[in-house]
């Protein structure tokens, strides 16, 4: 299935290559760096790419390209899939996936590597059963090793690969015994010029922590589960307990993982936090224009605002921008031509505003365009669909256990068109 | 070995393979020169040899770091290879991924690590075990290929799972290596295929795609086992699994998709069940293989439970969206209906990558219809804006599509290009031109104002597509501009040798065709022309221009040609269809690579076509597994009227079902009915199971091994009814031994007999005869066989059935699918001769209410007689009771009560645990009315409520069909004289009732059997009752105009006289 994979930084240079089966050539990658240097944006390279012997499926993560090579027929997704997984494991292990942590790690990365693929197919991908293995490594741990000559490798034999809760490591023991979950939603939006909304919807991912000992069985229940509209769970929740109860009954992996994802129905309207009042103009004389940007709340549920950020990607013929803001920062980047306004809270006094001209390149013709804004924000302690958990019930261990819910409001793809 | 110093870093493969022949021979100094890797490896080669194992690991690490970077190491293979065996675990993964990497290139050295290997592979602990084979398998020495193969074949039979998987990955590997082990390879694929451990399924059926994906035949018997792991099997098996049983499914079943197209239930409807669940899967991959088999599989109306999953794929990464977005451009071509809903969910942001706003587009334009189309051209006037000009561009011509497609907002869409064409931008301009012509061309009649407009602009535009296009449409429709196009030739003739090749082509078709049309003016421009282009650079262009010099201007050498000039020049020209991309990409399979690049890639396996007749689905019968019930019990299940071609797979699945429904109970209820053979079989069996399965959860064992015994016992008891019939058929086959029926019923209605008779089938239907041969077969010889068997001991026969088995794998539901494969045979045999006239008693079924939804507080039910012998016990009649809960809130805990009379025998359904609301879910009861009709009263409750029901049967509910030749019939009515006859004229709606009415309206009341007459006015129907089985035999004589003699013989007395009134009543109607 997966033949090789390279890891490719952002300016193209391969510093990582792993062959399951026999050894590829790296000049093979050669038809990926030709697609890239077509590209304008690294994002547009596309995924999947056809060589005359080879197929090149690749996704970049985190400025890096993770380029896997296969040569028979093999469903894509199920290599995108995998390759985001392997990502995922490294920001797991290393707390972030970037070239210089990989290259620090790299013996752990080969070892990683080693493990969950054999002859390219799929063998190891829980986190619970790798690091049973491989031990991630902390800085206790590898000055402690650099001093004795230890290793990071388990000594413990993978025995969670053969339970039927592959995804727990056995014989988890805990001084303080706590679970956590985090309510995340995230508002997807399309806000026409007049302010009017396109398109909006919820999206809403439950991410957990969870340090219990032994072998607990928990049941996480909502106030509302019929808000949500479709889902997609961690393997270690029982789907027909959610069928018949809507209830949430699982045991749980040993740390942090993703307890499900959710869709709120669409036919709940959709609360916008915040609304927009824009012009952005370019003057048909002279290379100039103008920018009067003012953000104020909308329905917030009662909740302040925070982070609140805007976007603009800037057409290509502004030059620079003679801008003040009312409250918060604001930067343009030249080569990309963004123009970022960091805001912070949202005051519902004195609503922030950004004004000021910009100028444009001479002898340009005014931009047809007018660019979209990207609004980026936070709102604590509210999930703005009205999800709410009920109670979680633990089941098969007699300790007490300290469990937290928190909930978290953000904007996700919400785009204000001009 | 040290001459391999010799090549540094770059050598690569080659010159390390060359430095091995020698590095054998010599070892021992180094020579050679010195580079600055040199030193840097012999300073790793120092350490590797040394005694401490924390230099070892040190010196590993940064070899690894080497071979991670693509750098050469392999000069240290000697040095690496000596600490195979080390204590160390870290140090020995590390040589271990160090081996795999060079040994191909160092195979001499490799082959000193085998024996370690070998070792290994006898350790007792597994997991070193599968790690030693897993590196074995992974050298890439073409010597030890024997060796892989015995290990292979080892560890496919160990006890570990986890070594089993890893010699499935293994089979992989030794097939790259050296594809001539094909067969035998194909040998332990075989095996490992029916191994039952979720561990193995996924590995062994990649290695089945990798070396055999032609060999179908291997899935049949692991077919229905594969569906029901799936579920538990890891998330990337089951992409595979799901993959390979779509594949499977489109050679084996009839398409679902053709007008009343018969549905597999065994064998599909669990599978998607199974399935569908899969949709909530974390994994993209996994959603999106549930989604292809949906897509290529499931009946039209199921395909739609995919949507919302795919759309909320699309929330996931940039890599993972695109995939998604392509499947659902190919499936909204042919089916819109299904994203419809979710059209914006496909509306473009400005952040998104290119091709992902062009596969959005895409979805758009095969949305759109005339109910949307104003709110997506709405949305394509943003984009048209937008900053990436190569999606503006793609956005004009999806507008030019839309137009195409719905001829409501042509002229809109027109007007709207139009207006872009004063658009500041040259590539939106150009397109929208190319666009334009393209529109014009379908209806070019009223647009010359347009082209007027275009005329205009020309100047302007300098991008040359467009202006070629403007050259093109002027001559095609140059009679609607008379004046204008003479005038643009004009100017194409001062600019012509600037122009790009293109529109120089266009400008010379366009003085040709300005010369037929309007020779008077632009007879000297074209010359002009012509004379330009004849000079031209490009041969294309002079090359044209001769061809046209000949074509239009006459002389005497091509006159015969220059006639059709005008004709061939100003042919009317087909529009040009503007479709999408997409079309055709469904001649792949959705979610493959071969989708995604729109080409058939590597190792594509087709999906067939749907096979016409489907091939023998017996096939699969022989293992089955009563699938563990996972999902809701049953909820929403609603049987379909039946048809008379349906007869057979309808009867199957009917008693499928109620064998799972039941199973799911606790085992209390067997153990009133059980008989010591079958207790010994289920203990056996739980054994085996639970000895086996290191995978599936204990409970979850326990409840398959009950419910394997528990419907084997039924199939027992359900022996009994089908086998009163059987005797009947069998007597009537062979009336020499003179056996009177009554004596004969006697002996079937005791128990003891029947046993021996089931297993007897049990044989038949292992040797793989298919179910038509059989029911020839047993009609046959049942009679002898079953008095030769019953002499044999039971449960040795029973053991027969598993002998064939491999020992690893119980084969406990072997029994118990062979077993219902068998009574389907007998049941159709007894019927053969009859079932044409027989069958429509399972046309009209009579529903009877026996809950109001109101009086149930939501909870209504209904029943109805099925008309079937009853699984329970041979005296009870089934019933089937189809709840429905129409409340807004969800029943629990659906049981049945208290019941009256007392003394009545009913066996309830299973303890319902939840009804959600809308649902509603149908289970079967069998009651013993002991031939009365006095009504069975009973309790239905729930978790809150209870509600006294009653179930009346009809008279003619008690009986069942019976199988009488004319002859028996006229015997048995003649023992049954007197006091047993009741008889009346009735009168008939019709005089010239048909007989088929007559039959339907008997039918309807009754559940007798036809008896074929040799005279046809003349009708007879044969039935017993259900509980004592006493004949009860009807005939029918017509007599003159309406009237007819109704006839009822039987000793149940009080049965005739109402079944009398009922029969009357009826057929007044026929």
């Amino acid at each position: 299935m997966i033949h090789s994979l390279f890891l490719i930084n952002h300016s193209g240079d391969i510093f990582l290559e792993k062959h399951w089966k026999s050894v590829i050539s790296r000049s093979v990658c050669d038809y990926f760096f030709e697609a890239k240097e077509k590209a304008v944006d690294p994002e547009d390279v596309a995924p999947v790419l056809q060589t005359p012997h080879h197929y090149l499926i690749t996704i970049y993560r985190g400025k890096l390209f993770f380029l896997s090579v296969v040569q028979t027929e093999v469903p894509p997704l199920f290599v995108i899939e995998f390759l985001h997984r392997v990502a995922d494991t490294f920001q797991d292990y290393f707390g972030e996936c970037s070239e210089s942590v990989i290259k620090d790690n790299v013996v752990t990365v080969y070892e990683l590597l080693e493990e969950m693929l054999d002859n390219g197919v799929p063998l190891a991908t829980e986190s619970n059963v790798l690091k049973e293995m491989i031990r991630p490594p902390t800085i206790l741990r590898s000055v402690v090793n650099t001093l004795t000559g230890g290793s990071n490798v388990g000594n413990t034999l993978p025995t969670g690969q053969l339970s039927n809760v592959p995804w727990r490591r056995a014989g988890v023991k805990y001084a303080n015994n706590e679970a956590y979950f985090d309510v995340i939603e995230e508002i997807d939006a399309i806000v026409d010029k007049s302010g009017t909304t396109v398109f909006a919807e919820i999206q809403g991912v439950i991410e957990a922590c969870v340090w219990l000992t032994g072998m607990p069985d928990l049941t996480l229940s909502f106030m509302n589960p019929r808000l949500l509209d479709d889902v997609s769970f961690h393997p270690c929740v029982r789907f027909q307990r959610w069928e018949s109860e809507r209830a949430l009954s699982f045991i749980p992996p040993d740390g942090n993982f993703t307890l499900m994802n959710y869709h709120v129905s669409s036919q709940n309207l959709v609360a916008i936090p915040v609304y927009v009042k824009q012009s952005i103009s370019f003057f048909e004389s002279g290379p100039c224009g103008r920018l009067d940007i003012t953000i104020g709340p909308k329905q917030t549920m009662g909740k302040m605002v925070e982070a609140l950020m805007v976007k603009i990607h800037m057409p290509k013929a502004v030059l620079s921008v003679n801008l003040t803001a009312t409250q918060g920062s604001h930067t343009y980047d030249l080569p990309t031509k963004v123009l970022v306004w960091d805001i912070g809270r949202l005051n519902p006094q004195k609503l922030p505003n950004l004004k000021g001209s910009l100028s444009l390149q001479a002898g340009a013709p005014k931009p047809e365009d007018s660019p979209s804004l990207n609004i980026d924000l936070k709102m604590q302690q509210v999930a703005i669909s009205g999800l709410k958990v009920n109670r979680l019930d633990m089941f098969g261990e007699k300790y007490k256990m300290f469990k937290g819910v928190k909930y978290v409001t953000k904007a996700g793809k919400f785009q204000v068109r001009t | 070995m040290s001459t391999v110093a010799l090549y540094n870093d770059q050598g690569g493969a080659e010159a390390a393979v060359e430095g091995l022949e020698t590095s054998s021979s010599t070892s021992g100094a180094a020579f050679g020169l010195f580079s600055a890797d040199f030193k840097k490896n012999e300073d790793l080669k120092e350490m590797l040899e040394s005694n401490k194992d924390s230099l070892k690991l040190e010196a590993m690490k940064r070899v690894v770091g080497l071979i991670a970077k693509g750098k050469n190491a392999s000069e240290l293979f000697p040095a690496v290879v000596k600490n195979v065996a080390s204590k160390n675990i870290e140090l020995k993964k590390l040589v271990y991924v160090y081996l795999v990497r060079y040994a191909e290139e160092q195979q001499d050295l490799a082959l000193l690590s085998i024996s370690t290997f070998q070792r290994a592979l006898k350790e007792p602990n597994q997991f070193i075990r599968a790690s030693a084979l897993r590196v074995l398998s992974s050298i890439r020495v073409s010597i030890i290929v024997p060796i892989m193969m015995l290990a292979i074949k080892e560890a496919a039979a160990d006890l570990s799972p986890y070594v089993r998987k890893t010699s499935a990955h293994a089979i992989q590997k030794l097939y790259s290596l050296d594809p001539n082990q094909k067969e035998q390879l194909i040998e332990v694929i075989e095996k490992l295929l029916k191994d039952k451990s979720t561990l193995v399924a996924g590995s062994v059926v990649v290695a089945f795609e990798e070396v055999c994906p032609d060999r179908i035949d291997l899935i049949h018997k692991n077919y229905r086992k594969l569906c029901n792991l799936l579920v538990d099997v890891e998330e990337w098996g089951q992409v595979v699994i799901i993959s390979m049983l779509t594949r499977y499914a489109r050679t084996q079943f009839t398409s679902p998709w053709t007008e009343g197209a018969m549905f597999d239930e065994n064998s599909e409807k669990a599978f998607y069940e199974n399935t569908k669940s899969l949709l909530q899967s974390r994994n993209t991959a996994v959603v999106m293989s549930v989604a292809q088999l949906y897509w290529h599989l499931a009946p039209q109306h199921e395909v739609n439970i995919v949507t919302k999953s795919l759309v909320r794929l699309l929330r996931s990464h940039r890599e993972v969206q695109y995939i998604v977005l392509q499947n659902i451009a190919t499936m909204s071509i042919q089916r819109k209906g299904m994203f419809e809903p979710h059209m914006k969910s496909f509306y473009v942001r400005s952040t998104d990558a290119t091709h992902i706003k062009t596969l959005k587009l895409e979805i758009l334009t095969n949305l759109a219809n005339e109910a949307n189309i104003s709110t997506i051209l709405r949305e394509f006037q943003t984009y048209v804006k937008s900053q990436d000009k190569a999606f503006a561009a793609a956005t004009i011509q999806a507008i030019g599509r839309c137009a195409t497609n719905i001829s409501e907002v042509t002229d809109t869409c027109l007007n709207g290009l139009v207006l872009l064409l004063s658009n500041r931008d040259e590539t939106v301009v150009a397109e929208s031109v190319v666009v334009i012509k393209k529109l014009l061309q379908t209806q070019p009649t009223q647009h010359s104002e347009i082209i007027k407009h275009m005329a205009k602009l020309f100047d302007n535009i300098t991008v040359s597509m467009a202006r070629a296009s403007i050259l093109w449409l002027m001559g095609e429709y140059c009679d609607r501009v008379p004046k204008i196009a003479p005038d643009v030739l004009r100017k194409m003739a001062k600019t012509f040798t600037a122009e790009e090749d293109i529109v120089k082509l266009q400008t010379v078709n366009l003085a040709a065709k300005l010369y037929l049309t309007n020779s008077k003016q632009t007879k000297l421009l074209t010359q002009y022309i012509l004379n330009l282009g004849k000079y031209d650079q490009s041969y294309d262009i002079r090359d044209r221009t001769r061809f046209i010099r000949q074509l239009i201007v006459p002389n005497e050498k091509n006159g015969a040609l220059n006639k059709y000039a005008r004709r061939i020049l100003l042919a009317p020209k087909p529009a040009p269809v503007l479709e999408s991309a997409f079309k055709d990409r469904d001649r792949f399979q959705l979610g493959t690579l071969s989708h995604s690049i729109n080409s058939k890639a590597a190792g594509y396996q087709e999906l067939s076509d749907w096979p016409a007749v489907a091939p023998d689905q017996s096939v699969r019968n022989v293992e089955v597994i009563e699938p563990v019930q996972e999902w809701a019990p049953l909820v929403g299940k609603t049987k379909k009227p039946k048809s008379t071609e349906k007869f057979y797979s309808d009867n199957e699945e009917e008693k499928e079902e109620e064998g799972s429904e039941s199973s799911e109970g606790s085992s209390s209820s067997s153990s009133e009915e059980s008989d010591s053979e079958s207790e010994e079989q289920s203990s056996e069996e739980s054994d085996k199971t639970s000895s086996d399965s290191g995978k599936s959860s204990s409970g979850s064992e326990k409840s398959s091994s009950e419910s394997e015994s528990e419907q084997k016992k039924k199939k027992k008891t359900k022996k009994a009814p089908k086998k009163n019939g059987k005797t009947a058929a069998a007597f009537s086959d062979s009336d020499e031994n003179g056996n009177g029926p009554a004596a004969r019923d006697g002996s079937t209605s005791a128990d003891s007999s029947s046993g021996s008779e089931t297993d007897s089938e049990d044989e038949d239907s292992d040797s793989d005869a298919p179910p038509t041969q059989q029911q020839k077969k047993s009609d046959v010889k049942s009679k002898p066989k079953v008095k030769g068997k019953s002499e044999k001991e039971v449960s040795l026969l029973d053991l027969d059935d598993f002998s064939p088995a491999p020992t690893n794998a119980p084969k406990s539901s072997v029994v118990s699918s062979s077993l219902l494969s068998d009574l389907e045979g007998l049941s159709l045999s007894n019927t053969s001769s009859t079932m044409q006239v027989t069958t429509p008693s399972f046309g009209p079924v009579k529903t009877y209410e026996l809950l109001h939804h109101m009086t149930g507080k939501g909870l209504s039910a209904k029943y109805h007689f099925p008309r079937q012998p009853c699984l329970y016990q041979p005296s009870m009649v089934a019933v089937q009771v189809t709840l429905t809960n129409s409340s807004d809130h969800s029943l629990e805990e659906i049981h049945i009560g208290d019941r009256s009379p007392a003394s009545l025998n009913i066996h309830c359904f299973n303890t319902i645990e939840r009804l959600e609301p809308e649902a509603s879910v149908t289970v079967s009861m069998g009651i013993d009315f002991s031939d009365s009709t006095q009504a069975a009263n009973f309790q239905l409750c729930t978790k809150e409520d209870q509600f006294s029901v009653s179930i009346q049967p009809a008279v003619g509910e008690l009986l069942m069909p019976s199988t009488l030749t004319e002859q028996d019939f006229s015997t048995e009515q003649g023992k049954l004289l007197g006091m047993n006859e009741t008889s009346a004229t009735v009168t008939m709606a019709t005089a010239s009732a048909s007989s088929q009415a007559v039959t339907t309206q008997v039918l309807s009341v009754a559940n007798v059997g036809v008896v074929s007459s040799g005279q046809s006015s003349l009708h007879r129907f044969a039935g017993r009752t259900v509980s004592s089985g006493a004949l009860v035999l009807v005939s029918l004589e017509p007599k003159e105009s309406s009237a007819a003699l109704l006839t009822i013989n039987t000793d149940k007395s009080v049965m005739a006289s109402m079944l009398l009134r009922d029969l009357k009543q009826a057929l007044a109607l026929a």
